[in-house]
C-alpha cells in the first residue's frame, strides 16, 4: 500500500485523477461499450464445453421410437374431444392417460387473481389444475427427481408437447435404468400454474397463491425441462435459458442439449438464431452480436422467458426447449425430440449431485460460444469506475476549500445534512409512491377516467414518474434556503456512490440490467451540473432516464427479433411492458419493478434535483 | 445538550420500535452478517426453554450464551432487550461526556475549537444510536448489544475513575465473551496515568496497584464464574461458551475471518491454526500497550477495533462498537488518509453481503469464495480504518510534541 500511504504519491495520483478526470471517464466508457460489443466476436469468446464429469464421459443410446404414437395421440388429445380452449385442460383424459401409462397421478388445484386484468392473455380470475405423475425409480432411493413439463394453457396448442410427454412416459415405464424418480406435468395457464406448483412441492407461499396442496411427492428436484411445441411441424429447437430474475441455468444444461442436438443432427438455435460459421465476415459477427444483445435484453428484462424461469429460483436447473416451425425444408419429427429428450433425461440421470461445475453466469453469442463473468465484468467494471471517479474528484473538490480554511471556520459541513437529507428523502417518497400507487389507485382511476383497469395502472404509473420530474422546484419550497455550491457537490457525491453501489449489486445479479442501466444512466449523472443549461441538458436527462431506457429495449427488441414496429406501436408495446412488469412483480416475486421504482428512479431523480439546483 | 439528546434518543428508540414491528424484523434476524451463534436471540429462546423443563440449556449444540445471560433473560420478558440496550446508550453519552473533560484540558491549543469537543458526546451517541449496524443488531435481537453496553458501562467507569467498578465490568465483559480480556491493560495504564503512579517496573507503588486492579478484577471474575455454577449446578457453560469461542467448531458463514479457512482447512491442522488465528487477538495488546501507553483511551479504541476484526463470530453489532468511537478522535481526521477509499469499501461490503449471499444461498448460481471475497473486502477496509487512525494519531502525537504548526497542509 506504499502508493497509497505515501503521502507525496498519493497526492500526485490523486492530482493526476482529478486533473484527467473528464478524459478518463470519456476513455473508460467508449472502452466499456467497446469491450461489451467485443464480446461477441468469436476469438474474444470461449468454446462451450461439458465440465460434468457424469453427463460428459458416460454414454447412452437413444432408443424411443413411438413418435408416431405421440402425434395420433396428439389428435386424441385435440379440439374437439377435449379441448385446451374451451373448458380448460382435459384433467380426467390426462389422469386417465397417465394413470394406463403406470404413473402414480396426483392433481393439484389452484386459484389466483390478479391484482389487475392481464390484457396480452386475456385473464384476470385465474383458475386451473396441474396434472402430474410420478415415474417411481426403480434402482435408486427415491430421493432425487427429475421433472418434464408441458404447458397447456388455453388458447395455445402444446398438445404436441403433452402427447409426446405421455409417450416418453410410456417409453420411460419399461426401462429399468432410472435412478431419479421423474415427475411428467402438464401444468394450466402456464407460468401462474408452474409457480403454484413449486409452491406446494417446496411447501412455500409467496406470492399469495391459493392451491391445494400436493398429495403425492418425489425426492429433491435435480433438474427440470419445459417442452413447447407449437406447431405440428418442427424444423428446429429454440433453447431458452433466461429465467426470472435473469437468472440462467447451469451453463452446462445448454451444453447437454447442444451435444445432442449435434448427436441427433437436429437444428438448433438459441434466441430463435442460428450459428454461423463464417464469425471473421461482418455479417457473421453482426449475427453473433445481434444473439448476445438479445440474450442481454431478454435477460435484463428480468421476467420468465418460459416455464423453467421459475424452477431456478429453487435452486432447480432448468432450461425450455421450444419446438419451432420456420418453414425450412428441413424437419424434425416427432420421435427425433422424443429421442433428444430421452438422452438429456438420461444423462441427467446419471448425475450424481446437481449440476454445479460449470458457469452460472455467462452470456451466448451462439450455442456453442460462450462469455464467462470474468470477460463481461470488465465491461461493466469501466462504467461503474466513472462514477467512483467522478466522487472522487468531487470529494477532492469538497476537501480542498475545508483544509484551507482549517483553522476554525464551521461553515461546510452542517448545514449540509438538511439539505443533502430533504432531497434525499423526497426522491424515495416519490420511489415508493411509484411502487405502491398504481396498482392500489386503479379503482379510482377507473371511477373518474374512461380507461380500463390495465390501463388506469400503466398511465398512473406514468404520471407519477412524471410529477417527479417537478420535485426539484418543491424541495427547494420546502427547504426555503439558498441551495450552496458546497450543497449540490455533496448531494452529487453522495448520489454517485449511491448509483455505483446500486448498480454494482444489480449487475451482480442480473448483469444484463445492470448494464443497460449503467450505459444510459452513467454519462449524464457523471457529467450533471447545475452551472449547465438547464433546459437542454433536462431533455437530454429525461431521454436518459430510466422510463426512456425501457421505451428504447422496446424498440431495440422489436429490430433483433425482425418484427421492426412503429412509433405508436412501440408505444403500446412499452405499455404492455410496463404493465407485465408489474404483474410480473405480484405473481412471481420479479425484482425489476421494484428496482426500479424504489431504487433507480429516486436515484436518478436525485441527479435531477442537481440540475435544478439553486 | 439535553435537547438534542431527547431528540436523539426519540428518533432511534422510534426507528427501533418501527423495525420490531415490521415483517423486517424476522429477515434481520435471520442474517448472518448480524447474529452469530453465540448471540443470536432464536437459541436464546431455545436455551429458555431447555431450562424452563428443567435440563441444561448446554445440553445440545444450540445455545452459547453465558449463564448469567440466560438468569436474566428469565426474569424479563421478550421486549425488555430494548429497554436494556437502550438503558446502555445513556451511559455511553455520560462518558463521552466526562470524556470530553479530560481531552479539552490535555489538548486544548490542537483542537479546532472548544465548541467541537463539547458536540463529542452527542456526535458518539449519534454515530452509536443511529449506526444501521446498531439497529440492524439490535432489532434482530442479537445479545450483541448486551455484551456492548457492557463494554461501554466499563469505559464509562474506568474514565470516571472508579477502579472497583471498572474491574467488575471488565470482569462482566470478558465472562461475556473472553476478548474483552485485552482490555485490561489499557484500563490499568489509565488509572495508573491518573493516579500519577508511572509505568516502571521497579517503583513498588506501579506493583501495588497492578496487583490491587488485578486483584479487583480476577477476583470478581471468579465471582462471577462461581455464581454461574452455583445458578447452573454444573460446569457445562465452560466447554459450551469458551470452548465455543476459542475452538471454533461452528462455521456458519458471517463477517469474519474463520469460517471459510477452517471449512477449507484439513482436521489434523486445525488446533494450530485455531491457536494463530486466537493468537491475533492478544498479541497485539504488547505492542500496543508499549507504544500507546500515555494514551490508554485510545488504546482502548485499538484493542475494541482490534477484537471486532479477529474475534471468532464477528457481528456488526461489534463493528458498530469501535465506529461509534470515531467522533472522539475527529481532531484527527483532517489528516486521515484514503478516508474516501475505505468509507467507500465499507459501504460497497455492507451492500454486498446480502446480495453475495443471496447469489450464493438462494440461487445457487455464486458460492462461497464470492462472500468470502467481500469478508475480505470488509475486513481490509476495518484494518484500513485501524491502521489510518493508528498513524495518524502517533503523527498527530508527534506534530503536538515538536510544536509543528498544525496547519500544514498535510492532505
Amino acid at each position: 500500500m506504499g502508493l497509497l500511504s505515501d503521502p507525496n504519491r498519493r497526492k500526485a495520483l490523486t492530482g493526476l485523477l482529478t486533473r484527467l478526470n473528464t478524459p478518463i471517464c470519456i476513455v473508460c466508457y467508449l472502452a466499456g461499450i467497446v469491450w461489451f460489443m467485443g464480446l461477441a466476436f468469436e476469438p474474444f469468446t470461449l468454446r462451450t464445453y461439458m465440465s460434468e464429469n457424469a453427463m460428459g464421459s458416460t454414454m447412452v443410446e437413444e432408443r424411443f421410437s413411438s413418435g408416431e404414437r405421440a402425434l395420433s395421440l396428439a389428435k386424441e388429445f385435440d379440439p374437439p374431444s377435449a379441448c385446451c380452449g374451451l373448458n380448460g385442460m382435459p384433467v380426467e383424459w390426462l389422469v386417465k392417460a397417465m394413470q394406463s401409462r403406470g404413473l402414480e397421478v396426483f392433481t393439484q388445484s389452484f386459484s389466483r387473481k390478479l391484482p389487475f386484468p392481464d390484457e396480452n392473455k386475456e385473464r384476470y380470475m385465474v383458475r386451473g389444475t396441474n396434472v402430474y405423475g410420478i415415474l417411481r425409480a426403480p434402482r435408486a432411493p427415491r430421493t432425487e427427481a427429475l421433472v418434464i413439463t408441458a404447458p397447456c394453457s388455453p388458447g395455445n396448442t402444446n398438445n404436441q408437447a403433452v402427447a409426446l410427454l405421455l409417450a416418453l412416459a410410456q417409453y420411460f415405464r419399461n426401462q429399468i435404468y432410472w435412478a431419479k424418480d421423474i415427475i411428467f406435468l402438464v401444468n394450466e395457464h402456464d407460468l401462474i400454474g408452474t409457480q403454484a406448483w413449486l409452491e406446494g412441492y417446496h411447501h412455500t407461499n409467496i406470492t399469495g397463491m391459493e392451491y391445494s396442496p400436493l398429495q403425492g411427492r418425489a425426492g429433491s428436484i435435480q433438474a427440470a425441462l419445459s417442452l413447447e411445441l407449437s406447431s405440428d411441424v418442427i424444423t428446429s429447437l429454440d433453447l431458452v435459458l433466461e429465467g426470472l430474475n435473469g437468472q440462467l441455468p447451469n451453463l452446462d444444461l445448454a451444453n447437454l442439449f447442444y451435444a445432442f442436438c449435434q448427436k441427433l443432427g437436429v437444428l438448433c438455435t438459441i434466441q430463435g438464431k442460428l450459428q454461423r460459421n463464417d464469425w471473421d465476415t461482418a455479417e457473421g459477427y453482426t449475427h453473433a452480436a445481434q444473439t448476445m444483445m438479445l440474450m442481454v435484453l431478454k435477460q435484463a428484462c428480468g421476467r420468465s422467458w418460459g416455464d423453467h424461469g421459475l424452477f431456478l429460483r429453487y435452486h432447480i436447473e432448468a432450461a425450455s426447449v421450444r419446438g419451432i416451425n420456420s418453414f425450412r425444408h428441413y424437419k424434425t419429427d416427432a420421435t427425433t425430440i422424443g429421442r433428444l429428450l430421452e438422452g438429456m433425461v438420461r444423462k441427467l440421470n446419471n448425475l450424481l449431485e446437481r449440476l454445479h461445475q460449470s458457469y452460472f453466469f455467462y452470456l451466448l453469442p451462439s450455442l456453442s460460444r460462450f462469455v464467462s463473468i470474468g470477460y463481461y465484468m470488465p465491461a461493466f467494471g469501466l462504467l461503474a469506475v466513472i462514477l467512483l471517479l467522478r466522487a472522487l474528484d468531487l470529494w477532492v473538490h469538497l476537501g480542498a476549500p475545508a483544509l484551507a480554511a482549517v483553522d476554525g471556520v464551521t461553515e461546510p459541513s452542517s448545514p449540509g445534512v438538511l439539505t443533502v437529507l430533504t432531497p434525499v428523502v423526497i426522491s424515495h417518497l416519490t420511489g415508493v409512491a411509484l411502487y405502491l400507487l398504481p396498482v392500489h389507485l386503479q379503482e379510482m382511476a377507473v371511477e373518474h377516467f374512461p380507461v380500463s383497469e390495465t390501463e388506469a395502472v400503466v398511465l398512473t404509473a406514468i404520471a407519477i414518474y412524471t410529477a417527479g420530474l417537478a420535485l426539484p422546484h418543491n424541495t427547494q419550497r420546502l427547504l426555503s434556503g439558498e441551495g450552496t455550491e458546497q450543497g449540490w457537490k455533496v448531494l452529487k457525491l453522495t448520489a454517485l456512490l449511491y448509483l455505483a453501489v446500486l448498480l454494482g449489486c444489480t449487475a451482480l445479479i442480473n448483469f444484463s440490467l445492470g448494464f443497460i442501466l449503467a450505459v444510459t444512466l452513467v454519462p449524464i449523472t457523471a457529467s450533471i451540473t447545475p452551472h449547465m443549461p438547464k433546459a437542454l441538458y433536462a431533455v437530454v436527462m429525461v431521454l436518459l432516464s430510466p422510463a426512456f431506457t425501457i421505451l428504447y429495449c422496446v424498440f431495440i427488441y422489436q429490430e433483433l427479433i425482425e418484427a421492426p414496429v412503429s412509433v405508436s406501436e412501440g408505444w403500446m408495446l412499452f405499455l404492455s411492458v410496463i404493465s407485465q412488469g408489474i404483474l410480473d412483480h405480484a405473481l412471481y416475486g420479479s425484482l425489476v419493478y421494484p428496482l426500479l421504482a424504489l431504487f433507480i428512479y429516486p436515484c436518478w431523480l436525485m441527479f435531477w434535483n442537481i440540475l435544478f439546483w439553486n | 445538550m439535553a435537547a438534542p439528546l431527547t431528540l436523539l434518543l426519540i428518533v432511534a428508540v422510534t426507528i427501533r420500535a418501527v423495525l420490531f414491528r415490521s415483517s423486517l424484523a424476522e429477515l434481520i434476524s435471520a442474517r448472518v452478517e448480524v447474529v452469530s451463534p453465540l448471540n443470536a436471540w432464536k437459541r436464546v429462546v431455545e436455551g429458555l426453554a431447555l431450562l424452563d423443563l428443567g435440563v441444561s440449556p448446554y445440553s445440545g449444540d444450540v445455545f452459547h450464551e453465558t449463564p448469567l445471560m440466560i438468569y436474566l433473560f428469565h426474569f424479563t420478558v421478550d421486549y425488555a432487550e430494548i429497554v436494556f440496550i437502550v438503558s446502555a446508550y445513556f451511559f455511553r453519552k455520560q462518558k463521552y461526556a466526562l470524556e470530553s473533560d479530560r481531552y479539552s484540558a490535555d489538548c486544548l491549543e490542537l483542537l479546532r475549537s472548544p465548541k467541537e469537543m463539547f458536540y463529542i458526546p452527542l456526535k458518539v451517541a449519534m454515530f452509536y444510536l443511529l449506526n444501521p449496524f446498531t439497529i440492524l443488531s439490535c432489532v434482530a435481537k442479537s445479545t450483541c448489544g448486551l455484551n456492548n453496553a457492557i463494554i461501554a458501562l466499563f469505559i464509562f467507569c474506568t474514565l470516571k475513575g472508579s477502579a472497583l467498578l471498572s474491574g467488575i465490568l471488565l470482569a462482566l465483559a470478558t465472562y461475556q465473551s473472553i476478548y474483552p480480556l485485552t482490555l485490561f491493560a489499557p484500563a490499568l495504564l489509565f488509572f495508573l496515568q491518573r493516579l500519577y503512579i508511572p509505568v516502571n517496573l521497579r517503583r513498588s507503588s506501579f506493583w501495588f496497584f497492578t496487583l490491587q486492579y488485578a486483584f479487583m478484577y480476577v477476583g470478581s471474575l471468579v465471582v462471577i464464574t462461581g455464581l454461574s455454577f452455583f445458578l447452573l449446578g454444573s460446569w457445562d457453560f465452560i466447554p459450551s461458551v469458551y470452548g465455543f469461542i476459542f475452538s471454533v467448531p461452528d462455521l456458519t458463514p458471517n463477517i469474519g475471518l474463520f469460517w471459510y479457512f477452517f471449512a477449507e482447512m484439513f482436521e489434523h491442522f486445525r488446533l494450530f491454526f485455531s491457536c494463530v488465528f486466537q493468537f491475533n487477538v492478544f498479541f497485539y495488546t504488547i505492542p500496543l500497550s508499549i507504544k500507546l501507553k500515555e494514551h490508554p483511551v485510545f488504546l482502548i479504541f485499538m484493542q475494541i477495533a482490534i477484537i471486532s476484526i479477529f474475534k471468532s463470530y464477528p457481528t456488526v453489532g461489534d463493528v458498530a462498537l469501535y465506529m461509534a468511537f470515531l467522533p472522539a478522535w475527529s481532531h484527527l481526521y483532517r489528516f486521515l488518509r484514503n478516508i474516501f477509499l475505505v468509507s467507500c469499501v465499507l459501504l460497497a461490503c455492507s451492500a454486498l453481503f446480502p446480495v453475495l449471499w443471496h447469489l450464493w444461498i438462494y440461487a445457487g448460481s455464486a458460492n462461497s469464495n464470492f462472500y468470502y471475497a467481500i469478508t475480505l473486502l470488509f475486513n481490509f477496509g476495518q484494518v484500513k480504518v485501524f491502521t489510518t487512525t493508528w498513524l495518524t494519531n502517533c503523527e498527530w502525537k508527534n506534530r503536538w510534541r515538536n510544536k509543528v504548526s498544525l496547519f500544514i497542509n498535510l492532505y
